[in-house]
This record gives C-alpha cells, sequence and structure tokens, in this order.
C-alpha cells in the first residue's frame, strides 16, 4: 500500500475478477441521480409540498363528510398524477440534455440494463410519493376534526392503496416513456401534456371518437383507479389505452436508445 | 490492452473511419494523432460501445467492451470532460459512479486528493469549473476504478502547462506500472513528450503507426559545418545522400559514423551532428492538416 500513498492514481494493476453491477445497485444509483442536483430535489420537495397544500385545501373547502382519511388521500393523488410524469420524463432525457450518457453508458455498456434501472427508480419514486401523500392524509385526518366539523373517518383499504399506486406508477411509466421516445426534455414534456388532452378534446366532441376514446383515453380508463369500480370492461379499457400511450413509446424508445450514437 | 481490427463508420456517404486497425500494448502510452474531425473521437467511441461500428471489431484486454463485467474496473475513458452534469459538486460525481463502480469513498477521496480537487474545489458545482479543473475532474473519474487501461479524449484541452507537465506524469507513472494508454491529440507536441507509440490518423485512415523514436526519426541525421559548401562536397563525395536546410545545415540519410568520416577525410570542421528533428512526422502531419483544410474549403464552395 506504500505505493498508493505516494501515487495513488496507479493500482497494482491486478487482472480484476469484476461482477456486473446489480441491478439493485443500478436502481440505487438512479435513485440517487434524480435527487441529488438542485432541479431534481426541488421538483420532488415541490411535488410534496403541493400534494400538502392540496390536502389542506381540502380541509377547509366541501362538505364536512368529505373530510375523511380516504378524501384527503384521494384528494392529494391529482397533483402527484400531474407532476411525477415530470420525474420519469427528467430522470431520461436530463441525461440527454447534459450529456451524461457518455459516461453512463461508457460504465453500463448494456443500455437495456440502465433503463431498466430508471423504470425501476421511477416505480420507487411514485410509490414513495403514494406513501407520503398517506402520511399527509393522516396528518389532515388528525387535525381536521379539531378545527373544522369534519367527519374523521379512518376508513380505508389495502385496495384502494393498490388501486392508487398502479395509478402514479402508470403516470410515472408514461412519463418515463415518454421521455425514451423523445430524448428531449421541453419536446417530452409538451407532447406528454399536450397529446392526451388533444385526444381527450377530439374524443368529448366528435361522436365518431367516442367509443375509441372510451378504450384510448388514458385520462378516462385511469379514473376508475381513482374512484373505484373497475369493471372487467374498464380492466380492459385501461390496458388497451396503456398499450397505445405506454408500450409503444417505451417499445419505440427503447429501440431508439439501444441502437443511436451516444455523443 | 486495446485491439482496434478493421474498424469503419460510415454516415451515409461519408467515410468517416476508414479500416482503420492498431494495438495499444500495455506498459506503454499510445498517441492517437490528427487534424481536427480526422476520426480520433469516433474511433473512441466505437471502442467504448458507444458509436456502433458500420464494419470491424474493438476489444479491450481481449473483450468486446459490451462484455465487459462492470467496465469500469477495466477500462478508464475519458471522451468529453463537459459532459457532466453542471449541477452536481465535483465529489457527487465521483461519488456516484464509485457507488456503481462499487469502489469506496477511499478511492473518490484518493482520486480527488490526486488530480489536486481535494479541498474546496470538490464543493463547488462542475458549472463553475474551468475547463481545466473539468479535466482533471475527468482524469480523477477515469481512474477511480483501478482500471488497467485509460482511454482519453483531448486530455490536455484547457490544461495550462503545469497541468499538461503533471498530466505527463500521471499517464506515464501508470504506463510505466503495466497500464496500458491510449491519449488522442490534434498535436504533434503535446503527445511527443509522453507517448512511446504513434498512430497517426487523416481523413478516416492510418497514415502512419509506430514506435514513436522511428516515426521521429525516420528523418536520418542532421548536420552543420563551419562553412557548408567544402561540407556539401565532401559529403556528396562520399556517396551520402545530402539534402540542404534553410539554416545552412544538411539533413543526410546516413549514419553518424559515415558523416564524421567524411567530414574528417576532407578537414572540415562540424558544429552539429545529430538526429534530425521529428521533420518527416510534422511535415505529413502539416499535409493531412491543410489537405484537411483544403477539402472542407472545396465542400464549402
Amino acid at each position: 500500500m506504500s505505493a498508493l500513498t505516494t501515487t495513488p492514481a496507479a493500482g497494482t494493476h491486478r487482472p480484476a475478477r469484476t461482477s456486473r453491477p446489480s441491478l439493485a445497485r443500478l436502481t440505487a444509483v438512479e435513485l440517487r441521480k434524480a435527487t441529488d442536483t438542485r432541479a431534481g430535489f426541488w421538483l420532488l420537495a415541490i411535488i410534496a409540498l403541493v400534494a400538502l397544500g392540496m390536502v389542506l385545501i381540502q380541509m377547509f373547502t366541501g362538505s364536512a363528510e368529505d373530510r375523511t382519511f380516504a378524501d384527503f388521500f384521494g384528494g392529494a393523488q391529482l397533483p402527484l398524477g400531474i407532476l411525477l410524469p415530470v420525474v420519469g420524463i427528467l430522470a431520461v432525457t436530463g441525461e440527454w440534455s447534459q450529456r451524461t450518457t457518455l459516461s453512463t453508458f461508457a460504465l453500463e455498456p448494456r443500455r437495456e440494463r440502465v433503463i431498466a434501472s430508471k423504470l425501476a427508480a421511477a416505480v420507487l419514486m411514485a410509490i414513495g410519493a403514494v406513501v407520503a401523500s398517506l402520511a399527509w392524509a393522516a396528518l389532515a385526518n388528525v387535525i381536521a376534526p379539531l378545527v373544522t366539523d369534519a367527519d374523521g373517518s379512518w376508513s380505508f383499504g389495502a385496495e384502494g392503496f393498490g388501486r392508487v399506486v398502479l395509478f402514479q406508477v402508470i403516470n410515472v411509466l408514461v412519463g418515463t416513456a415518454f421521455g425514451l421516445a423523445l430524448l428531449s426534455t421541453p419536446l417530452a414534456i409538451v407532447l406528454y401534456f399536450v397529446l392526451p388532452t388533444a385526444w381527450t378534446i377530439l374524443g368529448s366532441t366528435i361522436s365518431a371518437l367516442e367509443t375509441p376514446a372510451e378504450w384510448l383515453d388514458l385520462s378516462n380508463t385511469t379514473l376508475p383507479l381513482i374512484d373505484g369500480g373497475l369493471s372487467g370492461e374498464a380492466w380492459g379499457q385501461l390496458g388497451t389505452s396503456l398499450a397505445l400511450w405506454l408500450v409503444v413509446p417505451l417499445g419505440f424508445g427503447l429501440w431508439r436508445v439501444l441502437r443511436s450514437e451516444i455523443k | 490492452m486495446i485491439t482496434v481490427e478493421h474498424l469503419t463508420k460510415r454516415y451515409g456517404a461519408f467515410t468517416a473511419v476508414n479500416d482503420v486497425s492498431f494495438t495499444c500494448a500495455p506498459g506503454t502510452v499510445t498517441g492517437f494523432l490528427g487534424p481536427n474531425g480526422a476520426g480520433k473521437s469516433t474511433t473512441m467511441r466505437m471502442i467504448a460501445g458507444l458509436t456502433p461500428p458500420s464494419s470491424g471489431t474493438a476489444t479491450v484486454n481481449g473483450v468486446a467492451f459490451r462484455d465487459l463485467p462492470n467496465p469500469g474496473r477495466h477500462i478508464g475513458v475519458l471522451l468529453d470532460a463537459s459532459a457532466q452534469h453542471a449541477g452536481r459538486t465535483g465529489r457527487e460525481i465521483l461519488s456516484l459512479s464509485a457507488q456503481l463502480l462499487g469502489v469506496g469513498q477511499k478511492r473518490v477521496d484518493a482520486m480527488l486528493e490526486l488530480v489536486g480537487l481535494a479541498g474546496t474545489a470538490e464543493k463547488r458545482r462542475v458549472g463553475n469549473y474551468s475547463l481545466g479543473m473539468r479535466q482533471r475532474l475527468g482524469l480523477a473519474h477515469a481512474l477511480l476504478g483501478d482500471p488497467t487501461v485509460l482511454m482519453l479524449d483531448e486530455p490536455a484541452n484547457g490544461l495550462d502547462p503545469e497541468g499538461i507537465f503533471w498530466m505527463r506524469g500521471v499517464l506515464r507513472d501508470f504506463a510505466d506500472r503495466g497500464g496500458t494508454v491510449l491519449l488522442s491529440s490534434h498535436l504533434l507536441r503535446e503527445v511527443e513528450a509522453v507517448a512511446d507509440h504513434l498512430v497517426v490518423i487523416g481523413n478516416g485512415k492510418i497514415v502512419a503507426d509506430g514506435a514513436k523514436d522511428d516515426l521521429l526519426h525516420a528523418g536520418g541525421l542532421y548536420v552543420r559545418g563551419l562553412d557548408p559548401e567544402p561540407l556539401e562536397k565532401a559529403l556528396t563525395t562520399a556517396g551520402l545522400s545530402v539534402q540542404p536546410t534553410r539554416d545552412g545545415g544538411f539533413s543526410v540519410a546516413a549514419d553518424a559514423e559515415a558523416v564524421g568520416r567524411a567530414a574528417l577525410d576532407a578537414g572540415v570542421v562540424l558544429l552539429e551532428l545529430r538526429p534530425a528533428d521529428s521533420g518527416g512526422l510534422e511535415e505529413m502531419f502539416l499535409r493531412l492538416t491543410s489537405h484537411h483544410d483544403a477539402d472542407s474549403t472545396k465542400d464549402a464552395a
């Protein structure tokens, strides 16, 4: 080790027997990347604050019987559903805009593993956000009966929680898929919000598109995940719309990233 | 060890890299020389698996880059020192990669120390770094996994003379310990001081590949006498091939003894007798560069 103290540059040049970094380690690195920049940190902080704000607004508006744990929790999901996809988009496009792909893919040349870990990190952040909103809702439900005439009911089932987690995971994955397909932050963010909205408007104004919209409009098909009442047909509609908004951009993005030249 | 065999990269009708082959052996520093746009970076990106080649192969320690388990432990790559997230600190960038590579924080500390970024510099965001500091961080990043091979694209860019001298020392030391170094430059002088081996590329093709001493001293000998005329006469009489140079000396394609004896026989006083400057390589290099310029002018016209 004496050589190391004088010239730490050169190691021993032993033929290193190394193993691939596990997907768990890659995912941990991706989670760290999402939070270790000012932009990433504040995006997540803003999501938490907006969810808190939403819960607070609910405490003082609407009717008393709507001030329950389940309602607070449900109310917090709306801002999460809008902002989490941006987290997914930035996790991908940030690497391209900052050109960190040069070192990312030089350290893990199996690009599909990097993408898999980015998707895993996005899912974990979505679950984390839902769990955090659970805490906000609990806080609100403790305080609400003290300051207003709230119902204060704690009735809440695992099924409802699971549905909401699925809703947010879908949101963040669709965002990540848009990021992969477009590899540009502004393009991905704009198209992510414009395309489905345009589709929703078209579906509601042109009667011929009404039935396709029931099956392909993601904002319609994910609604039962929040409101409950998932029939067999609703599952089918959800699956069909996901094929369009998740599978297609994800497949195209994967194909694009795997074969593209990293500069 | 880096082995490149018949690498070719075409973009439509344009061939950026054309049937390039060379080897970088352990214990040596290979200078990869060429004017801007000659295909150096494209070749390096193909070695690192970032650019898919049109044909040909490249291996690192006998294995294709993609098949290296944890490649950062085998080859340290620095392709563009500015390609780092401007919002991360120098230490955070190294820590992230250390986590991926599976090396500890001690290694991060040691590398920051080595490149002179330990202390306040490591806590600053890379967006506020000078290009020289980014190059230092890039070298620390490349060395982080304790690799046996280093591949650096224009690492001297932005470094001050002291920094260039320092980097040469680090690379020389790395190679002397059995490591393999490939570094590119568009300046002959920059790599001349550190490389053992030179690979010269122009317009996508290898135009020279060999030991530095052989390439640089291909120009023969330089000889200068007190009086040019009798010296030229003496050398031609001895049957040596003589080329006058601008400063009144001659370049001679012969060994030193033959020149010395010819001068002695004619009783001519010699002032200088030494290996010629790297005229051959320098000239070839300039020719390549001007060719390149001519081509781009033609394209523009």
